[in-house]
């Protein structure tokens, strides 16, 4: 099982990496949606079960088919995708790198944790998540109603085309 | 199936830990390398969620289901952000006739 965990986070660090250096918007979709696949095996190695199914419907089922549609719909290509100069890439990775570098500075010597309960393999369940949902996060949960109106909202008007400028 | 509820027992919280520091700075580094702003919103998502596989390991190590919903609230957050950002992209797509964030360089001030 360790095993596994190691062959998941492979993929996941290459098909992230695929996602920064390839050219091709479509590819790059293609690449995040194997990144995706593989966090809901973490999910579900992480006894987060529920999670790993919201995961695949909202990420992979939802939001990456909405960042293929907006692709097909500008049609866009590799010839129209502007690319930064030379130096501002490398520039791009060296500042990534030392960034990484510091947050593992940083975290290298985490204390080690006392776990707040006795280990469970049954919190990730929709019975544990939906109690802890519905008991102590009820008024988020409802907020979050009004917030998905507010964003469906603003992405009707953002997209509506503006008549009084002229059509077309 | 008992082996795989129970495998966080054998994996040690830091390699979690190190993960999401190496997606997070992957995310970033893309944000900085690509000028294409759909590509940009794609290393935010990865951003996005290198912090909640680490909400995830924190709440099965302590076999605490907050972090779950935090989780839950995060996602949902992010579909909000998504299709509010996406239909900005069509926008920007109608009005400049590109993706490049450079035409945008006058909210910089």
């Amino acid at each position: 099982m360790v095993f596994l965990f190691y062959f998941l986070s492979a993929i996941m660090v290459i098909s992230a990496l695929l996602v920064v250096f390839s050219k091709s918007p479509i590819n790059n979709v293609i690449y995040l949606i194997i990144c995706f696949i593989a966090m809901a095996g973490h999910y579900i190695l992480l006894n987060a079960q529920f999670l790993a199914v919201v995961h695949i419907i909202v990420y992979t089922g939802a939001i990456m088919v909405l960042f293929l549609f907006v692709i097909m719909l500008l049609n866009l290509n590799k010839a129209i995708i502007p690319q930064k100069s030379a130096a501002a890439r490398i520039l791009a990775v060296v500042t990534g790198g030392l960034f990484f570098l510091v947050l593992i500075a940083a975290t290298r010597q985490t204390f080690v944790i006392t776990p707040r309960y006795a280990f469970t393999s049954e919190i990730g369940l929709v019975a544990n998540v939906g109690k802890t949902l519905f008991h102590e996060f009820l008024l988020p949960f409802e907020i979050s109603s009004v917030l998905f109106i507010s964003a469906m909202v603003g992405a009707v008007m953002f997209g509506k085309r503006d008549h009084s400028v002229g059509d077309d | 199936m008992n082996e795989i509820t129970s495998a966080i027992q054998l994996i040690p919280l830091q390699h979690y830990i190190i993960l999401s520091v190496t997606l997070f700075s992957i995310g970033m580094m893309g944000v900085l390398f690509r000028r294409n702003i759909i590509a940009i919103l794609m290393c935010l998502e990865l951003m996005f969620n290198s912090a909640n596989l680490l909400l995830a390991a924190f709440s099965a190590y302590h076999s605490d289901p907050s972090g779950q919903v935090f989780v839950f609230f995060i996602m949902i957050v992010a579909a909000a952000e998504v299709a509010v950002g996406l239909s900005i992209v069509v926008m920007m797509k109608r009005n400049v006739e590109s993706v490049d964030i450079n035409l945008l360089n006058r909210l910089k001030w």
